[in-house]
């Protein structure tokens, strides 16, 4: 028997009981309290409020207990929730130059003013499971030892040393960084093409971080090659300000956590230009080190038109690349196909029948002719 | 809800606005109809604009849902937007009110504007719906509201939305035609059974969305009015009431519906759209109505089908929909009057 797609109502609140049954998981497990996710997972809250472009870290951790650890699924429940708040204004431009630095690392030199600053990094760390960690899950914490001296507080830019020497492409600051609205707002406008980069690079910031690492590492593989060096990877707390009209001053809302990226790229010149390190740009709320870069190396990529160096290349293309980078939107359209199609099935099902009985009349009738002959 | 609650407020003696607030189906955590009063006006314009050039693809700022993109979600924003207290809505999903999705988004907007839904067409003011247009004739008055997956009708043609935008400017449409003809060329006949293109107002090439070619007669001067909304894609169309709908073809080899050697099991109907259903393993197969509220309409009004017993009872329970159940009540009473007579 032929189980229709058709379902009413309390199929469904069924199905929603049996998840939320399934969420829970086995009871004399003691349930997780939002507090921990935030504390004990705080590297799948920092992706859900990147990808979710809200940040608040306690709905986050709602939204990854609520879709049972499928961080997909949160970033689509923090983005439902965004689009019920209300917009009271526009922030001044975060400044990483003032960065409260946690971690900074340059691969292009290997001594920097500033120093080197490892800070909490998986990297290094040998991949062996720390059985321990099962058996004791209160093992004390490894004490963090205290600095000699304090990290400086103004971080100088490791572009910036190039820059002295005019060895990279200086940026302007956009136009409209006087007045933030005038960014273009991927959240409340389409996007149209071209894009430019602030455009492009809020894409980017949002998108997925999957999508993005493998476009950013199909560049290293040759297709699109951009001769990357992380300049500069620095992760700390940022404040966060804004003017209210009626007050006409800057006020303080808040500190968040970002991770920069800026890359240097090769640049071999042109007719116009002389040979120069170019830069491609990430930036990501929270401990977000891998999207950052790959979102830097796909950032360069993308301007391979300015550059022109166009090779084709899937990283290169603003159209494939931001069309398709969000999550939300590809992982609803993807899974739409679960939805009933069976009136456009059948209206192909009626076609397909038709065009093989034509077929097979032909078939007959040919051999019909070349018995005759 | 604030504006709406103010509005009541002030314009109570000469315009008294229904007070939804109070509708204990009205979840009050959320703004009537989910979205803020900027958002739907934002929308609203938008709306007007895509009436006034009918079939031109207007993009909008289209928000996160709390669906999901290729599920509704630019529907459910036009939706959202047009609906108002004292409107009756229908939402149908393979022009059955009963399928999942349908049932979902009558219940999302059940609890953000708490508004009187209907499974019968007649009813409707707003009639939301996915890959189907209601068999019964929409009169005027009442707004059809399709859920697009993919705006673009050349996007097969040409993938890129700068390139396209060009094509739609110009109206060049010849790339088209000409992979029409080449179907011709190949099978014989348009082999293109559903999103079948059609030209608007004799100007703009527009994707009906996913709906069979059999429904693209409809939408032909309807006196409805047609809004279509692609949330993902962020794009909004219309068809004005009264409006041309051409479906593309040529002189030689007209535009054709798909037409069935069979009739509906339930009310006997060989002129509507019909799904196909397998009966049992060995792959027996019967048809029925797509349009639910249709086929009930007929049972009602006595037309009988070839289903007896057994898989008739089975197919009006799948047809079902109605929420008193006395669909299947009838159905049963039929199948017994059918067993009785033989």
């Amino acid at each position: 028997m032929y189980v229709a797609v058709k379902g009413g109502e309390a199929a469904i609140d069924n199905a929603h009981a049996y998840l939320d049954e399934t969420r829970r998981g086995d009871r004399s497990v003691p349930e997780l309290a939002i507090a921990q996710i935030r504390e004990q997972m705080s590297h799948a809250v920092d992706r859900v409020m990147a990808e979710g472009s809200l940040y608040d870290p306690d709905l986050a951790a709602l939204a990854i207990k609520q879709a049972q650890g499928d961080l997909v699924e949160a970033i689509f429940l923090l983005r439902a929730y965004r689009t019920t708040l209300p917009r009271f204004g526009y922030t001044k431009p975060i400044k990483t130059n003032e960065m409260a630095v946690r971690r900074r690392v340059s691969a292009t030199f290997k001594d920097i003013p500033g120093g080197q600053v490892l800070g909490p990094t998986f990297d290094y760390t040998h991949r062996l499971l720390d059985f321990a960690l099962a058996a004791d899950p209160s093992r004390p914490v490894k004490a963090v030892p205290e600095t000699a001296e304090p990290l400086r507080p103004d971080m100088p830019r490791v572009t910036e040393f190039l820059n002295q020497e005019g060895l990279i492409e200086t940026e302007d600051a956009p136009a409209q960084e006087d007045d933030p609205a005038k960014t273009a707002d991927l959240t409340r406008e389409p996007i149209d093409f071209p894009a430019d980069r602030a455009t492009r690079l809020q894409n980017l910031a949002r998108g997925d971080e999957g999508f993005l690492l493998a476009l950013g590492y199909s560049t290293q593989r040759g297709y699109g090659r951009t001769h990357p060096f992380a300049g500069e990877i620095r992760m700390g707390e940022v404040t966060v300000s804004i003017t209210p009209d009626e007050l006409g001053f800057e006020i303080d809302l808040g500190d968040i956590t970002v991770t920069e990226c800026e890359m240097v790229n090769q640049f071999q010149g042109s007719k116009t230009k002389p040979p120069q390190f170019t830069r491609g740009y990430g930036l990501v709320f929270g401990k977000t080190e891998r999207k950052a870069m790959a979102m830097a190396l796909v950032d360069r990529s993308l301007r391979a038109a300015e550059f022109d160096e166009q090779s084709g290349a899937p990283a290169q293309d603003e159209e494939f690349v931001l069309m398709h980078s969000d999550n939300v939107e590809a992982s609803g359209f993807v899974q739409h196909l679960k939805l009933p199609h069976y009136v456009d099935f059948q209206s192909e099902l009626e076609l397909i029948r038709r065009l093989r009985k034509e077929a097979d009349e032909q078939q007959r009738r040919d051999a019909v002719k070349e018995a005759a002959e | 809800m604030n504006a709406e609650t103010q509005n009541s407020a002030r314009d109570h003696t000469n315009n008294p606005a229904p007070d939804h607030t109070n509708d204990p189906a009205h979840d009050p955590g959320y703004n009537f109809a989910y979205l803020d009063e900027q958002t739907k006006r934002m929308i609203r314009r938008g709306l007007l604009k895509a009436l006034a050039i009918p079939g031109y693809q207007v993009p909008f700022g289209s928000r996160e849902m709390p669906l999901p993109y290729g599920w509704g979600t630019g529907g459910i924003q036009v939706t959202a937007s047009v609906i108002g207290a004292d409107d009756t809505l229908k939402v149908i999903d393979q022009g059955a009110d009963d399928t999942t999705n349908a049932v979902s988004i009558r219940k999302f907007f059940r609890r953000v504007t708490g508004v009187k839904t209907t499974e019968k067409t007649a009813e409707a003011t707003v009639i939301q719906t996915r890959h189907r247009i209601p068999e019964a004739p929409l009169r005027e008055g009442q707004i059809l509201v399709y859920q697009v997956p993919i705006p673009e009708p050349l996007r097969w043609l040409e993938r890129r939305e700068s390139e396209s935008r060009k094509m739609h400017a110009y109206a060049e449409y010849g790339a088209m035609h000409v992979q029409l003809y080449e179907s011709i060329a190949r099978f014989g006949r348009i082999t293109t059974t559903y999103d079948y293109p059609v030209k608007v107002a004799d100007r703009y090439l527009m994707s009906p969305s996913p709906t069979p070619k059999f429904d693209n007669p409809k939408m032909h001067m309807n006196p409805a009015i047609q809004l279509f909304g692609a949330g993902r894609e962020k794009r909004l169309y219309a068809v004005p009431p009264y409006t041309r709908v051409e479906s593309l073809a040529f002189e030689d080899h007209p535009f054709e519906v798909q037409e069935w050697d069979d009739a509906c099991a339930l009310c006997g109907d060989d002129k509507s759209f019909l799904d196909e259903v397998v009966v049992d393993d060995a792959g027996t197969r019967m048809f029925m109505c797509s349009d639910s509220d249709h086929c009930r309409d007929r049972r009602a009004a006595g037309h009988r089908g070839g289903a007896e017993g057994a898989a008739a009872e089975a197919l009006a329970a799948m047809t079902g929909g109605t929420d008193d159940g006395s669909n299947k009540d009838r159905a049963e009473d039929w199948a017994k009057d059918r067993e009785a007579a033989q």
